[in-house]
Parts: structure tokens; sequence; C-alpha cells
């Protein structure tokens, strides 16, 4: 089903029914890329903000082991290009750790799911920080208050810090998933065949350019505008009124 | 600040952190092992694979350096463009004339909400259509095109919340004596933004090296990632090695800018507070990011591309 | 006070980056001379990430679209040190041609119909097909049609792969990387099963020191891929790239420069095709 998206497979002829300028559209699937896009994006989404949030808690948990595992992966794994993380999972994790993501016989579907796992590998270090620095600005004595009532640490973090922090990383949040779907284009590099692989070949293969250019551009902001707006007006609506 | 969330260990508390290390360290060497038999088993460990880089320099002024060289080049060119081009825009987004704030603001956003790779492609496709620059100098044009496009909207937005995070009380003072609305933002609100933002500038200058990346993996610039081909190629296809120094490369150079931006940021902060201005105290704790508060969080966005 | 400081430090630090890299860029162009001059340099596209076709190499290229392209040269005039190398990467090699970046492309360049409505070819001057390269001791493909449940490999949006695709081994499960070295790895580390690009460049990575004795070729031909020089329409540098490569097969370089680069890997290089002679 992915696959077939790059291909030029002639689609049914209603040339009169069709604008002569959107001609080179037909033969490619850009509807199924831009749905590769956006799972591509959901999946990692709720991924990194499961292992974001426990990369936060990592780093202000009090066993030292962790908060030093914490701090050197955030460090480490937001200094490497995306690109190198996308084809370390193919390379490495694939081809040499012999982890096909349940999916052996089927690159497809195995790049797919590689790419997601590179994608959420990355994005969590943006997410733990971004947790982090929300974790700051619930006030001191939020958790001291917690603490006198005899709250053990992950009660604290739990029940009173972390539901705080995230109301007030909205905003910061926001601006990590918009760099996410930008960033799913990079999966292009393990054969993804999402909007921005399409577009390359598309460019390749057609004469217009700049109505192919603008045709994938105006699906990015499709994408990514009402994220950001949406998000917005979350923030706004969950902020805790200080 | 994490100290904040738990009570200095008692001697339970003890105990149980020196369990939980025990779990977690066990189960990051058995992580580790795994990986290491992994590769040692895959043959990737050997010394032929890694001798390019170890047992000789001929690896590194052949392919690494030149390579590293146009990544460099590409990064400090978008990142001189792009600033200049950034602030003009977060002003113009800040201006009282709507016909000078609307289309700011659209540009902004609608090149922010781009992929830099597809600004990228485009920017290639478009040079070697209508332009005549050769053929040596298309791909960086492209990659510093993109990277241009991309960073100078994002600076944009870190400019407009750094001065949007200023006190309203500098403006009306400074409106107050007399000044006029370019005087107020050249002299009282710009310098004083400027301190904020430049952690955060040199945070961005982290994801512009980063996305040179792309320029070489999906274009044809010949960066340091674009130099794997050759050299793993040539060295009996050795990618998990070449990845892996091209990787600590760019983590070598992006951690001594992310540690000059922190070392910057403690810096300002400190200074800000003996000097004693009247900055609002919540902007500062946010961690020198301006982050959550001020212009709907533009400032955590020097962190990811 | 510490502002001006700061932005100082900054701006010290900007000049520096700027200076590193300035001195590093300028000096290595401007003084390519296109079109066949006297005593001036003739630019050559070549790959740079093929052993055995064109390799870029810490002693300088190697390979034999390498030594196609020194032979040219040097019944063009040019002496070897005047010839400049350039990478042209197989998506860019069209426009190349077109915009005069190079005078012509030795790099595994396929004549076909698509790429002669833009530019013209000289030769050809190998024929090459397209096949599979297999782990020595992998015995179960043997035909085209085994391929159909194996893992195969190729860069992506190559020909070959779509080949692969479209009609020789439709059901088989293709791996496009950026590279074949990837690829390569892949196939010694048992992930995939067989790398599918021309024989030629197959037989390139197989007579590699690091690889002696672990892939075979499939030897199935799948295809007829005409190697060509590349030059620009209506070049008069293709009656002239014609005489030297019928001169360098008739001299005997032709078979040497053959077995010197593809030979190790058992190659069996087909007879050197006359100039005009495009098999489909």
């Amino acid at each position: 089903m992915r696959r077939s998206s790059g291909r030029h497979t002639p689609g049914p002829r209603h040339a009169e029914a069709r604008e002569i300028v959107f001609d080179f559209l037909e033969g490619y699937d850009l509807l199924g890329a831009f749905w590769v896009t956006v799972q591509l994006t959901l999946l990692s989404a709720v991924g990194s903000l499961v292992w974001g949030t426990m990369l936060a808690a990592m780093r202000v948990s009090p066993v030292p082991l962790m908060r030093g595992f914490g701090t050197a992966y955030v460090n480490i794994v937001r200094n490497i290009p995306l690109t190198v993380i996308i084809l370390f999972t193919s390379l490495g994790l694939s081809q040499t750790l012999g982890v096909t993501m349940g999916a052996a016989d089927n690159f497809d579907t195995q790049n797919f799911r590689l790419a997601v796992l590179g994608l959420i590998l990355y994005t969590s270090a943006f997410v733990c920080e971004a947790l982090r620095s929300g974790i700051n600005t619930v006030p001191v004595g939020q958790a001291e208050a917690a603490r006198a009532i005899g709250l053990s640490f992950t009660q604290v973090l739990t029940l009173v810090v972390l539901p705080q922090a995230i109301r007030s990383v909205v905003g910061p949040m926001a601006n990590v998933l918009i760099a996410l779907t930008k960033n799913t284009t990079v999966a292009a590099a393990i054969g993804v065949t999402e909007a921005a692989l399409l577009m390359k070949k598309m460019i390749e293969n057609e004469a217009q350019l700049i109505l192919i250019s603008a045709v994938f551009a105006f699906g990015y902001v499709c994408l990514t505008l009402p994220t950001g707006l949406i998000m917005g007006w979350v923030g706004k609506k969950v902020a805790v009124k200080r | 600040m994490s100290s904040v969330l738990y009570d200095a260990p008692g001697p339970r508390a003890k105990r149980r952190n020196i369990l939980f290390s025990a779990v977690f360290l066990v189960a990051l060497a058995a992580l580790l092992w795994w990986v290491f038999n992994a590769l040692q088993d895959k043959g990737q460990l050997e010394w032929a694979q890694w001798k390019p880089f170890f047992g000789g320099t001929e690896a590194w002024s052949t392919y690494i350096w030149p390579g590293l060289r146009n990544t460099l080049k590409a990064a400090a060119l978008a990142m001189v463009i792009a600033l200049p081009l950034g602030a003009v825009f977060g002003i113009a987004r800040l201006s009282d004339h709507a016909w000078v704030r609307v289309p700011a603001a659209i540009v902004v956003e609608f090149f922010r909400a781009i992929p830099v790779l597809v600004l990228m492609v485009f920017g290639q496709a478009l040079f070697a259509e209508y332009t005549d620059i050769s053929s040596d100098d298309r791909p960086l044009y492209a990659v510093v095109t993109g990277l241009v496009l991309y960073n100078a909207a994002v600076i944009a937005e870190i400019v407009r919340a750094g001065i949007l995070s200023l006190p309203k009380g500098q403006s009306e003072a400074a409106m107050a004596i007399g000044l006029r609305k370019g005087q107020v933002m050249r002299t009282i609100l710009l310098p004083q933004a400027v301190t904020a933002m430049l952690p955060v500038i040199v945070s961005q200058m982290v994801v512009i090296v980063k996305d040179t990346a792309l320029g070489g993996g999906v274009l044809t610039f010949p960066d340091l990632i674009a130099a794997v081909s050759p050299m793993s190629s040539y060295y009996g296809a050795n990618v998990i090695a070449s990845f892996t120094i091209v990787a600590l490369i760019f983590i070598a150079i992006n951690f001594a800018l992310t540690t000059f931006a922190s070392w910057l940021e403690r810096r300002l902060r400190r200074g800000r507070r003996s000097s004693g201005p009247v900055l609002d105290p919540k902007g500062a704790s946010v961690g020198g990011t301006m982050g959550t508060g001020a212009g709907g969080g533009a400032g955590d966005l020097g962190g990811m591309n | 006070m510490k502002l001006r400081k700061v932005t100082a430090a900054s701006a010290a630090a900007l000049v520096l980056a700027l200076t590193a890299t300035a001195c590093g860029g300028g000096g290595d162009k401007d003084t390519k001379g296109s079109g066949s001059g006297d005593g001036k340099t003739i630019t050559v596209g070549i790959k740079f990430d093929q052993p055995g076709i064109g390799q870029k190499t810490p002693q300088g290229y190697s390979g034999f679209d390498v030594d196609v392209a020194k032979y040219i040269a040097k019944q063009l005039g040019y002496k070897e040190d005047q010839i400049e190398w350039k990478e042209s990467k197989s998506a860019d090699r069209e426009t190349m041609l077109e915009r005069g970046d190079v005078d012509f492309i030795a790099a595994s360049y396929s004549i076909n119909d698509k790429r002669l409505a833009k530019v013209d070819f000289a030769g050809p001057y190998l024929l090459a097909h397209q096949d599979v390269l297999v782990r020595a001791d992998d015995d179960s493909i043997k035909s085209p049609a085994d391929l159909n449940s194996k893992k195969l490999c190729s860069v992506t949006g190559s020909t070959s792969a779509q080949n692969v695709q479209d009609t020789l081994a439709p059901k088989a499960q293709l791996q496009e990387y950026p590279t074949y070295s990837a690829c390569l790895s892949g196939l010694q580390n048992k992930a995939i099963d067989a790398l599918t690009t021309d024989d030629s460049i197959l037989a390139g990575y197989a007579a590699q020191d690091a690889f002696k004795g672990k892939f075979k070729l499939g030897g199935f031909k799948m295809t007829n891929e005409n190697y060509g020089i590349g030059v620009k329409k209506g070049s008069d540098l293709k009656a002239k790239i014609n005489t030297a490569l019928e001169k360098m097969v008739a001299d005997g370089s032709w078979q040497k420069a053959v077995d010197a680069n593809l030979g190790p890997a058992g190659y069996k290089n087909e007879p050197a095709p006359k100039i005009g002679d495009i098999k489909s």
C-alpha cells in the first residue's frame, strides 16, 4: 500500500473533468503519501510523549544513575542529525541487531516502524527538555507542600508536579509536534514513501516545478498550521492561573 | 531544583535508591552487552572496519575534512544571512502598521510551517532551472536557501518573543521621556531583548548545523553525511563505523555549541540579577529560554528543527 | 557593559567561523574551461562511490570509467593533470551536461530514449546487464524468478529497483537505501539476500579486498545497459570521443582497463560494443 504511492500507475482518465493545470497530479497518490506523513506523526507523537515523560522523570529522580542516563541520553540524541538516527535504525538496529519490529518479511512495514522508532528516540529528547522546563515553572511551594503531607517522589511527580507542568508546556509541546510533523520528511532516507519522497520523485519526472512545490507546501501548511492554532487554544484553556 | 521533589534520603530511601540503581545498572549493562555482542557477531567491531579512522589520516583528509568544511560553511552562511533577515521580520511583526505587520506574519508563519527539506528540494530545482549558478555551488545555494528561509522565520519568532518578554514599563517609560518609536526599539528594547535571546540563538545554531545534514542525505550537497558514501564504498562498506564517526563529529560540534549556549545563559542570568533591571522574574526562571511565557512559547523553537 | 562583552565574544566567534570556512572555500574554482581548449583543463563527470567504475580514493580516482575518461582526454589532447574530476550523481547527469558544468560524463551512464531526448551519447563503450550479487554460499537463487521470495536491495529511485518491481520479480521485498554500501552491509549481515544493479558495478564491489570470496554474481543478464559517454546535445565532442573509443578498443587498452578494474571478481565482460550499436 505504501509502496504504490510513488509509482506511475496511470489513473482513470477524466481529462475533461479536470483542470489542465493539475494534470501533473495524475498517477500520483498524493493523499496516500500525506496519510503516511500523518501516521508517522501521530504514532511518533504518542511514543515520544511516553518515552519523553519517562526521560524527564529520570532526569529529576532521586537515583543518580538514572539522572545521569537521562542527561546523557538527551545531550547525545539532541546533537545528532535526525538523518543519521533514522539511518541507524535501519543499518544498526534492523540489519545488525536483528530488530525487525515484527515485520521481518515486509520491508515496507518494517521501514515504517523503524522510522517511527527513530522519530520517537529523537523527539523524546525534546519532549523531555520541554517537560523539564515545565517542571521548573511549578512553584517550589507545590512540591514542598506535597512532600509535607508525606507523598513519595513518584506521587509528588505524578499527582502534583507533572499535571501542572504539562499544562504549562502546551505551547512548547505544540512546537515540538509541528517540528515532528516536518521531521517525518527524513523517513525518506530509509525508503518510507511519505510526502517529501513523492515530491522529489515528482520533481524529477514532471515539469511543473513551482506548482508541485506549491502543492506540497500547501499540504504541510494544512497539517502544521491547525496544529499550532489548536494547541495554542488548548494551551490558553488549560493554563494554570497564577 | 530537582531536589525539591524529594526529601533528603533516609536509611530506607537510601537502600531503595541503591536497589533502583542496581536494577537500572543491570538493565543498562544487559542492553549494552546485547548491542556489543551483536556488533561483534556481525563483525562490526573488527579492526578492518575502524582502521581507516584510527589507523591513519587518509580517510580524514580525503573524505571527512572536505565534507566537514562544507557542513560548517553552509551552517555559517545560513546563520549570517538568517540572523539580520529574521530580526527584520521579527520587528516587522511588532509594527503598528497593519500593512507591515500582516505580510510579515504571513511570511513567517508560512516558512515555519514547511519542512526545510521541501524548501531545499525546491531551491535545488529552482536554481538548476532558472539561474546559471554552476553545479559546484548549486547544492550549497540550495541548502543555504532552505536553511535561511526556515531559520529566518524561527529567528523572527525568537526576536519577537524576546521583545515581548520585556516588561511593558520599559517602552512606556521610554515613550514618556519623549523617545520616538524607532528610538524606543533601537535604544531600549532591542539591547535588552538581545541579551535574553542570545542563548536561544546559539542553540538555533545547533539546529542549523544538524539540518545541513539534510542537504547531504537527500540533495547532492557534498557535506559530512554525503562523504560517508564514497568513504564506505572505498573501505569495504563499513557503513556503521563511518556513520558512527560522523555522528561523533556532530555530537562534538553541537556539544561545544550547547555548552557555549548554557555558559552564555548562566552569565546573562547572573548579570541580570546583579544589575537588577526590572525583568519579569518568571521569564527568567523558565531557564533563560524565555520559553513558556511570552509570545506563544517561541523560545523553545530553538531546540528542534 | 555585560552586553557589549557578550556581543563582542559572539562576533569574534562568528568571524572565526567565517574565516575558517572562507579560506577553505576559495581557490578551488573559476579555473574550469569548458569546451575543448588547448593547454586548458577538461571537466569530466564520474561517480565517486562505485569501486571498479568510478571511486574517489585517497590516491586520486580509480575505476573503469575513470580509465576510459583518461584515455579519451589524452586523445583530445589533455594531459592527465589537466583533467578536472567532478562527481555526477545519477539524478544530476542530464542537468550537468545541459548546463555545461562538465564537458563529458563517464559514470555508468546507460543510453536510453528518455536521456537521448536531452543529451547526446558517444559510444557505447561497454555492454552491461542488470544482475544480482548474492552471498557466495547462497545457492537458492538460480534464476530471476527465484528472487520473488527474496529480499532485494538497491539504491533509492534507481531504474534497477523499478525494473524488479515492475517486471522481473514483482513479489520480491525491495529495500531502498541511499547508497550501495548500505545494501552491501545488509547483504553481509544476511538482512538482505541480493543486491541488484548493473553487473559491472556489482563486479566492482565484489572485487574489493574486503569482499574477496564473500559474494558472487548471479549472471542473469536481466537487461541490457549500454554505457555511453554523455555529452551536450549537438556537441562536436561526440565524434571525437567516438574516434577515441574506437582507438581504445583497437589498441587493446580497453580490454586492459576492463581486466584491471572488473576482472578480479571473475566478471566476464561482453566484447567491446561497436560505436552506435545500442542493444535494446
